[in-house]
């Protein structure tokens, strides 16, 4: 006997909990089974790039920190990078390396944010998060020492950055290296031989490659689909062709594969900022003819670097000016979450939320 | 076998029983009557003598002391420090911060200052409710007159308190981050562990007298 049903569409958010940040999901369910899904999201949207407009390039730096706020290291090196490039800049060796540094502590920190609220969406309610948070804590307490703040840094500035790293940094940065990879084994004790976790993630929202490409998705959501594709590989920006590291690269393209890929990159972090520390030389962080109030040249820029979430690229036209004529974000959430449709359709409910957390957006750098 | 993973989970799980706690107390940190009778001051025995009530509520674990957050001497704080003796009215950090919150008004009184002269500040009202503490006013003070603090206890009730006058900026303790000043950095100072910072300390030069002034801005100019 068969029962007729009609298909329920629902609001999810833009204030759950489970939405990372105000995002609102028009969902078409038949019975528990996903239909249609129409993703909504502006609601934090505070006009960043028009604010850029009327600002110095040293003033926006510190409103790159409020796009992606669990990574505002690689937001400012990203801007930072794109203005260089611009204005024909050639950074000081040691500002290069703390960027380097800092922005390979950040996605390590990005990373453990991702991995935490993953879990949580999975019902692993606090307990992953909590082990996450504790290693992100440490991370920030060394951002606190190298620029005085936890999370807002506008640590770079066109050239290098603006302070040196102070003497008691580098032993706190050699210990917590030391004790990560510790850390990263404890997650993975915990979490990823779990037959929970693994009957609810595995082979559950598939992509294909395809599609990923089409969609121009980057990031770990690429590389969980057995694409090798690293920025820092491909277009080494900074040093990072002076230091070793492998791309952790997944098959499956499902839920699990896009949590293990993230994993294992905060192994290779912790590899190239215990080589950056190595490396790094006594010198200047930052040219001395650099002005506070750079003036590129006329004319327009790409620059995009390997942020922890995708490809970070900032576009920006100088009319020759203190402040950018024009600055477009390409932010890599905004992007990835294009082809949440195609992920959700099929599935049920309780994996709707599930995948959403495994893209790992913010919301902030989605609406910008 | 199904199962040893979630075994393996809850083993991790159980061995953080045993390692000492991660967690930071704030504002008020529990302690024994050991570290009682420290922060009083006195050895044990001789609190347990003179404050026996005050003892047994700590060999119960109730006593509580405040407890100071462990930040580093770099720290960005939300109260700005400000030397009236280092500034000259120059407003540079009034006109690069990035939201415009810093105003400065200098000499109201009619007094015909000249270019090149020292200005007596009348206002110079920072509006903490905008503030984003990003510091690029303390990064351009070219006389290191203004300086980040070191606190970040400033919860008001409505928004016109959180606005710094000149008069809480010139009363207020001097505990200046050493954020962007390396000159503080390398004499090891730290604004909860050293004290107050005098104003002909913290400055990378002296500050420039009026003559030099008048001579940077004036007569080089008018050459």
């Amino acid at each position: 006997m068969s029962m007729r049903t009609e298909p329920v569409t629902v609001n999810i958010g833009p204030h759950h909990p489970s939405t990372h940040g105000v995002f609102r999901l028009r969902v078409t369910f038949d019975g528990e089974v996903i239909v249609d899904v129409e993703p909504v999201f502006g609601y934090l949207h505070r006009g960043t790039e028009k604010l850029a407009e009327e600002r110095t390039y040293v003033q926006f730096v510190t409103l790159t920190d409020r796009m992606d706020y669990v990574a505002s290291m690689t937001n400012n090196q990203g801007f930072v990078l794109a203005v260089e490039k611009l204005a024909g800049i050639t950074p000081s060796p040691r500002g290069v390396w703390l960027r380097m540094i800092a922005a390979e502590l950040q996605r390590i920190a990005s990373h453990l944010v991702g991995m935490g609220f993953f879990l949580q969406d999975l019902g692993a309610f606090a307990t992953p998060l909590m082990y996450a948070m504790r290693e992100r804590e440490r991370i920030l307490d060394l951002f606190e020492m190298l620029c005085g703040a936890r999370i807002t840094n506008s640590y770079m500035r066109p050239g290098g950055v603006f302070m040196d790293a102070p003497e008691d940094f580098w032993p706190a940065v050699n210990r917590f290296l030391d004790e990560m990879p510790g850390y990263v084994d404890e997650y993975e004790s915990l979490i990823s031989g779990n037959e929970i976790v693994l009957s609810r993630t595995k082979g559950v929202a598939r992509v294909e490659l395809d599609a990923l490409i089409n969609a121009s998705i980057s990031g770990p959501m690429l590389r969980a689909a057995g694409l090798a594709w690293d920025l820092r590989k491909k277009h080494p920006y900074e040093f990072y062709d002076r230091v070793e590291f492998d791309v952790p690269l997944a098959q499956e393209s499902d839920n699990w594969a896009r949590y293990i890929v993230r994993i294992q990159e905060m192994r290779e972090s912790v590899k190239i900022v215990r080589q950056c520390v190595q490396q790094i030389e006594p010198g200047p962080i930052r040219p001395k003819e650099v002005p506070f109030l750079v003036r590129p040249p006329a004319g327009e820029v790409y620059s995009s670097i390997e942020g922890p979430k995708g490809e970070l690229g900032y576009y920006i036209v100088s009319d020759g000016s203190i402040a950018p004529y024009r600055c477009k974000v390409r932010a890599p959430s905004y992007i990835n979450l294009t082809l949440l449709k195609d992920m959700l359709v099929g599935w049920r409910v309780a994996d709707m939320i599930v995948t959403f957390g495994s893209i790992d957006i913010n919301m902030g750098e989605v609406d910008r | 076998m199904y199962g040893l993973g979630i075994l393996k989970g809850f083993g991790v799980t159980a061995l953080n029983a045993f390692r000492s706690p991660f967690t930071v107390e704030y504002p008020d940190r529990r302690v024994g009557l050991p570290g009682l009778a420290r922060s009083a001051g006195i050895n044990p025995l001789a609190f347990v003598l003179k404050r026996p009530k005050d003892a047994l509520k700590a060999v119960l674990g109730l006593a509580k002391i405040p407890a100071r957050s462990q930040q580093h001497s770099r720290f960005r704080g939300q109260d700005f420090t400000w030397y009236v003796e280092r500034c000259t009215g120059c407003a540079s950090c009034a006109k690069l911060c990035p939201l415009g919150i810093i105003k400065i008004v200098t000499d109201p009184s009619g007094r015909q200052t000249q270019e090149g002269e020292v200005y007596d500040i009348e206002t110079f009202d920072i509006d903490l409710a905008r503030c984003m503490a990003c510091g690029i006013c303390v990064e351009v003070c070219p006389y290191d007159a203004l300086h980040m603090g070191s606190g970040f206890e400033r919860a008001r009730y409505g928004f016109p308190n959180l606005l710094i006058t000149v008069d809480e900026l010139k009363k207020a303790p001097k505990r200046p981050s050493t954020w962007f000043r390396p000159q503080l950095e390398e004499r090891g100072y730290h604004p909860h562990k050293s004290g107050q910072a005098d104003w002909r300390l913290v400055g990378r030069h002296e500050r420039p007298t009026a003559g030099q002034l008048k001579r940077n801005w004036v007569d080089d100019r008018a050459k």
